[in-house]
């Protein structure tokens, strides 16, 4: 019969209330772990999916990102392969690296003219293998919607394009059919103009004509002209976000740059490189900007993040957070007055006992311990009954196939809670938990080794 | 050696602005493996005398000797260790811990003097037997009568082998059959320990078995009736 023993024992004494407090305690744990674990789920996948697409790194020119995207002309890096080069014989940033690829982006006009559709695209010109491979991405385990890009070997003319572009071309046979209503024309029914027409006959070439797929991208050249592309539209991929997918196409990389370049030398508007793990973001920036300076002294480059391309990774993160930290105060304060209120009674109830146990000779500090060794105890059976009631729930969750649309996104995710594979969360919750329970039997505990032991034992 | 010694003791209760006097400079010595009862009318002191003696409160004047020891002075951990090793207490109302059996509630004292477990265990068997509970050593307090609590209670008491056992009204809550024996087993255990016995009481049984009486009146010592001192 030690403390912990007699503990144990009072709490049993009555045990419904124990009980009504521990079922409080497993609850408010509950709820902050399903939460906290569809958080976790959230963060780790808008992580995998923004790196999967633009890489944990990206080199661009300085203020590209801001005010470039739509003139890759003036932000393109010439020397992109040699720099590449530089960073796969790096001895430090070489087995961080995942995949380093350059892209080009680029906006222009894509026409389904023989439909008298079009509409304006933001195109990638990127290495579609190395790019699948990014793709290919996921340090988390999470479920990934990223399929990979069917450029690789395909033709240079073949393109990728959002659902949303398609729809809007009228290529309606690449998508589900009852998805699709072709727009108005928005020609008036008046032929494609005659310089158009030239330049896009002249791209063609040779190539088959296919009037259900092919369509033609004008963009601006370097010099300030406009070009035009005859592509061949090979899938229309939903990209998920819907301001994305209505304006989504990929492209070989040097057919983007035949559209800006010409027969010039192509170049890239970013190298993006994707590191092995996350955690070496912040030493991988690092050596770049070091080996950036060192190497090609006379460029101007810049180092981004992925958090920093892709603000709505923040924001969302903060936002989950925010809604986090705010249930889990409110389930915290209702914990902490329930226990309290709880450790209060039985202090009252026990005072002729606490007057006893100091008569026989117990120390403050032992009346004091006894309590919060109750109050421990409870947390504890808390925390356990807490994780595993979590993780069944979890279990059910991942297992039911609910869905739900994030605002913006043009499809359903799978509803996910990620409880057992995040331990920050499983033991932040349960310290959090344990800190509330000692805090809250920290007043009764200290008012029942205050008492007056002649008054204690008169307390009828 | 006297193993409790008062000299001038003063102590009052304040009932909101108003001071009650509890006992006015009190002089007493209770000798060594004496049984005295201290007796009075409600009122007179003789709970707080008790608690003076016990250790459980303090005297607004005077000096108190308790086994050797000048105990107003103590810090409070310190009269918690000392009343752990020198004093045994047996209430009216027993006061055992309900969630421990007869045994573990004899045994709580020697934890908290830490006496090894062998010795613990020896001492409890010992006791338990000798208040006549061997076959009640496994029951919790609820399961028990009134007169086994309050064996109970005295062997608690008597578990640290103190210098002292102070006991309240202890047959106040006991049929006077009961009560008898429980003052039998008290006047038998005080003379095969040595150990002095203070009681409060106003049961005529408990001054019967008295070795000194000691009378309170408004919190002053009066000499019995046909006396012309106090103990």
């Amino acid at each position: 019969m030690n403390l912990w023993s007699l503990a144990l024992r009072n709490l049993l004494r009555n045990r419904r209330r124990s009980f009504a407090t521990l079922l409080a305690m497993v609850v408010g744990l509950v709820a902050v772990l399903l939460f906290g674990g569809y958080r976790s789920n959230i963060a780790y996948g808008t992580q995998t999916g923004f790196v999967q697409q633009t890489g944990h790194l990206q080199i661009q020119r300085p203020g590209y990102y801001l005010d470039g995207g739509d003139n890759p002309a003036a932000y393109g890096i010439a020397g992109y392969r040699r720099i590449i080069d530089a960073i796969q014989r790096d001895e430090t940033l070489a087995p961080m690296l995942a995949v380093i690829t350059p892209t080009l982006r680029l906006g222009g006009i894509a026409g389904n003219f023989s439909a008298g559709l079009s509409r304006s695209v933001l195109a990638i010109g990127l290495i579609p293998e190395e790019h699948n491979r990014m793709l290919a991405w996921n340090e988390h385990g999470v479920v990934s919607y990223a399929r990979p890009l069917p450029l690789a070997g395909s033709l240079p003319d073949a393109v990728v394009v959002g659902t949303g572009v398609a729809r809007k071309l009228g290529l309606c046979h690449l998508l589900d059919a009852a998805n699709c209503t072709p727009p108005p024309r928005t020609d008036d029914g008046q032929p494609t103009p005659d310089d158009i027409a030239a330049l896009s006959a002249g791209e063609r070439g040779d190539a088959a004509a296919d009037a259900g797929t092919r369509i033609e991208v004008l963009a601006a050249s370097a010099r300030g002209a406009p070009n035009v592309a005859s592509l061949d539209v090979v899938e229309a991929k939903n990209m998920g976000i819907k301001a994305f997918d209505d304006t989504y196409m990929a492209m070989h990389l040097a057919t983007a740059q035949r559209l800006i370049y010409g027969g010039g030398e192509g170049q890239a508007t970013a190298i993006l490189v994707q590191l092995r793990h996350t955690a070496q973001m912040p030493a991988a920036a690092a050596r770049l900007r070091e080996l950036l300076a060192r190497e090609f002294p006379g460029e101007a480059l810049a180092v981004i993040d992925f958090a920093t391309l892709n603000p709505m990774y923040g924001q969302t993160n903060e936002f989950m957070d925010s809604m986090f930290g705010f249930i889990a105060l409110l389930i915290g304060v209702i914990i902490l007055f329930t226990l309290g209120n709880t450790m209060s009674t039985a202090v009252i109830e026990r005072t002729v006992e606490i007057g006893t146990l100091r008569a026989m000779g117990l120390r403050r500090a032992g009346i004091r311990r006894l309590f919060l060794c109750e109050a421990l105890l409870l947390g504890a059976a808390g925390a356990v009954a807490g994780i595993a009631a979590a993780l069944a729930l979890a279990w059910l969750i991942n297992h039911s196939g609910w869905t739900w649309t994030p605002p913006g996104y043009a499809y359903a995710y799978l509803i996910l809670v990620r409880i057992g594979q995040d331990l920050p969360l499983l033991v932040g919750s349960v310290a959090g938990m344990f800190a509330v329970t000692l805090l809250s039997a920290w007043w009764p505990a200290r008012r029942a080794a205050r008492l007056v032991i002649v008054d204690a034992l008169r307390h009828a | 050696m006297h193993p409790v010694s008062m000299r001038s003791v003063t102590k009052n209760y304040r009932l909101g602005t108003v001071e009650v006097p509890a006992l006015h400079e009190l002089d007493l010595d209770i000798p060594a493996g004496s049984f005295t009862v201290i007796a009075g009318p409600s009122g007179s002191g003789k709970t707080t005398l008790l608690n003076l003696i016990g250790c459980i409160d303090r005297p607004d004047r005077g000096e108190i000797v308790v086994a050797g020891q000048a105990v107003q002075a103590m810090s409070d951990d310190a009269l918690s260790d000392f009343r752990a090793r020198h004093i045994g207490f047996v209430f009216q109302h027993f006061n055992l811990l309900p969630v421990l059996t007869a045994d573990e509630n004899v045994e709580y004292p020697l934890r908290l003097a830490g006496v090894p477990a062998a010795e613990r265990r020896a001492r409890v068997r010992e006791l338990v037997e000798a208040v006549g509970l061997a076959d009640r050593r496994h029951y919790r307090p609820g399961q028990l009568s009134g007169g086994q609590r309050q064996r109970v209670a005295i062997a608690r008491a008597l578990a640290t082998r103190p210098r002292l056992v102070l006991a309240d009204e202890p047959t106040a809550n006991l049929d006077s059959h009961t009560g008898a024996e429980i003052v039998a087993l008290m006047r038998r255990m005080q003379r095969e320990h040595g150990i002095a016995f203070i009681l409060s009481s106003h049961d005529p049984l408990v001054h019967a078995a008295a070795d000194a009486l000691v009378l309170l009146h408004d919190g002053r010592i009066v000499p019995p009736a046909g006396e012309g001192s106090a103990p």
